[in-house]
């Protein structure tokens, strides 16, 4: 089964979230990058689906060079080919990046090394577009769903689940697919030793699709002005349960 | 010019975030035909509702072929009517269905899909401006948003549902769809599932309980505090990571995003993804020793300690006191 997950490159942010002076980005000085949460468990998924039907894991991102190391991390935990999709940087809308990928399915797909699955995060932990996925879908003219939870194949059909409403919901269709997942469909592995050390050799294959501009424009980012509060604090160690209790009870919260 | 709405059912009348949607979508409509979109059997169709919220028409489809959800079908629905009645804006709330439905008519259309929006209004030229979520809420962005036909999901926890101030007269069609089978392919199959995640979403009591609980033997005494306060347990992002608690109970940009009354956070730092998905709990007290942690810049109270000495004694002298108005 040869399996293609997408992957973004995304800021790690902690404690704050703080906007680049020119109000376009998020500041990056203080912190390092990460695959954005949902894939890492797509990258899972796709590895564990290989383990038990064989067949290759490659990956993808759209992103800087520096983006690479996304790539290297999904290559640790035993995927086997990398694909780079390189910009300079600005920021891409999800028709321009549904097109790149498009582009990556088809040139496999010509090289007679065709993908049965596509996979995706459910959406990026940044930009939060909720719809490359199924783009990628109808630009192939595959079935695509989203969001899921669970996967079972034997290779040539599809029965993937998720929750909604307290309901579970299963879809059945035959590969090949589009899926995104949401984190909680696995327990991503840690990288191996060997695994770290294969992929800092690997060779990354790199592409240079074309940038386009979108309907869909972004003036500026900015921070939702809340009530930052300064916690009242009812005092220290177990000494302060009395307190607690009182303000349990006048929250209405107690039995 | 019309802004046609997607309305999700839930029970016996429309979605709370349809319902929030709605109000947005008669904010947009600015006193144009406000047309509500949904699917089931005509007798569902929650008509006082949609009156209330200025609803003008309403076009139901179903239960013939579309039985249940199909995400590409119920999107060539929103495509015909979209074009049957010269839409000038298609919404949804921005749930997993509304973001799913939206993506495919965008894909349909080839028109870009603005997610999460709080607030939008026309910019001239055809143009909209937009504020639309980004990392779940945490950010904001100001975008300007041009195509033929605007379409937008609804951030679910911002607008709040707002009848229209007097209600509108609205007239109910049964709409027949032209579907091909391809449309119908991808279809769900519902079975009750298992609750966990939505009784999290509902609770009105949530005790949190992060790294600081140290493992996955530590959260039997927020167990206990939950079950006494009629409340469940909820677990920031690492829990779940080291594995110590199930997926189902991650609160956060990940996870589930929670409404309580109270938030007990204990032993949770206050990452901002943890924080997207706590915000809109009415009161947060955070039990941490920290007193720089993160949390306490979201708290409204908090408690200076560590957790496995405040929570036994908490749970002890709640049960003293319930003790006390027994007898």
């Amino acid at each position: 089964m040869e399996i293609l997950v997408c992957v973004k490159r995304v800021p790690m942010v902690g404690g704050t979230i703080v906007v680049t002076a020119d109000g376009q980005d998020v500041d990056t000085k203080m912190s390092g990058f990460a695959m954005s949460p949902h894939e890492e468990c797509a990258v899972e998924e796709a590895i564990r689906l290989t383990e038990r039907l064989g067949g290759r894991v490659s990956v993808l991102t759209l992103g800087p060079p520096a983006a690479a190391e996304q790539l290297r991390d999904a290559l640790a935990l035993g995927a086997g080919r990398a694909v780079l999709l390189a910009t300079d940087g600005r920021e891409w809308g999800p028709i321009a990046t549904t097109a790149a990928i498009v582009a990556e399915a088809r040139r496999q797909a010509d090289a007679g090394q065709g993908y049965d699955l596509l996979l995706l995060g459910n959406e990026a932990a940044d930009t939060g577009d909720y719809q490359v996925g199924v783009r990628v879908a109808h630009a192939l003219g595959w079935p695509v769903v989203t969001g899921i939870k669970g996967i079972e194949t034997d290779g040539g059909t599809v029965r993937a689940r998720r929750e909604y409403r307290g309901r579970e919901e299963l879809f059945e269709f035959a590969l090949p697919a589009v899926i995104t997942v949401k984190e909680g469909i696995n327990l991503p592995r840690y990288p191996s030793l060997p695994g770290r050390l294969r992929a800092k050799r690997a060779v990354i294959e790199e592409h240079e699709p074309q940038w386009q501009p979108e309907g869909l424009r972004k003036q500026g980012l900015r921070v939702p002005e809340g009530e930052r509060k300064r916690a009242n604090v009812l005092g220290t160690g177990p000494d302060a349960v009395p307190a607690l209790v009182g303000v349990l009870a006048e929250l209405g919260v107690l039995p | 010019m019309t802004v046609l709405c997607l309305v999700e059912l839930d029970g016996d009348g429309a979605a709370d975030a349809s319902l929030r949607a709605l109000t947005f979508a008669r904010d947009l409509a600015g006193g144009a035909d406000l047309a509500a979109v949904l699917f089931g059997a005509a007798a569902e169709v929650p008509a006082q509702a949609l009156a209330e919220y200025g609803v003008t028409s309403a076009y139901v489809t179903g239960p013939g072929r579309l039985a249940g959800y199909a995400p590409l079908a119920w999107a060539r629905v929103l495509a015909g009517l979209a074009e049957q009645t010269g839409a000038s804006a298609v919404l949804a709330a921005g749930t997993d269905h509304g973001h799913e439905v939206m993506a495919h008519l965008g894909a349909l259309t080839g028109h870009p899909v603005a997610a999460n929006c709080v607030s939008a209004a026309p910019a001239g030229d055809g143009d909209w401006r937009l504020v639309r979520q980004r990392w779940a809420g945490l950010l904001l962005e100001d975008a300007v948003l041009s195509a033929p036909v605007a379409l937008l999901t609804v951030a679910t926890d911002t607008v709040p549902p707002q009848p229209a101030a007097s209600p509108a007269s609205l007239a109910v069609h049964v709409h027949e769809p032209d579907l091909a089978e391809e449309d119908l392919a991808v279809g769900a199959t519902e079975t009750a599932g298992q609750a966990g995640g939505a009784s999290l979403a509902t609770a009105r009591v949530v005790v949190g309980g992060g790294r600081g609980v140290g493992g996955p033997d530590g959260f039997a005494a927020l167990e206990e505090l939950a079950a006494l306060l009629g409340g469940v347990v909820g677990v920031s992002r690492v829990v779940t990571s080291e594995g110590w608690r199930p997926h189902s109970q991650q609160v956060g940009q990940t996870g589930t995003k929670i409404t309580p009354e109270l938030y007990l956070a204990c032993g949770i730092s206050g990452a901002i993804q943890h924080i997207a998905g706590c915000a809109s709990a009415k009161h947060i007290i955070a039990v941490n020793k920290d007193p720089g942690a993160p949390i306490l810049a979201h708290a409204e109270y908090a408690v200076i300690g560590d957790l496995h000495q405040v929570i036994p004694a908490l749970v002890a002298a709640i049960r003293d006191r319930g003790g006390g108005a027994a007898r």
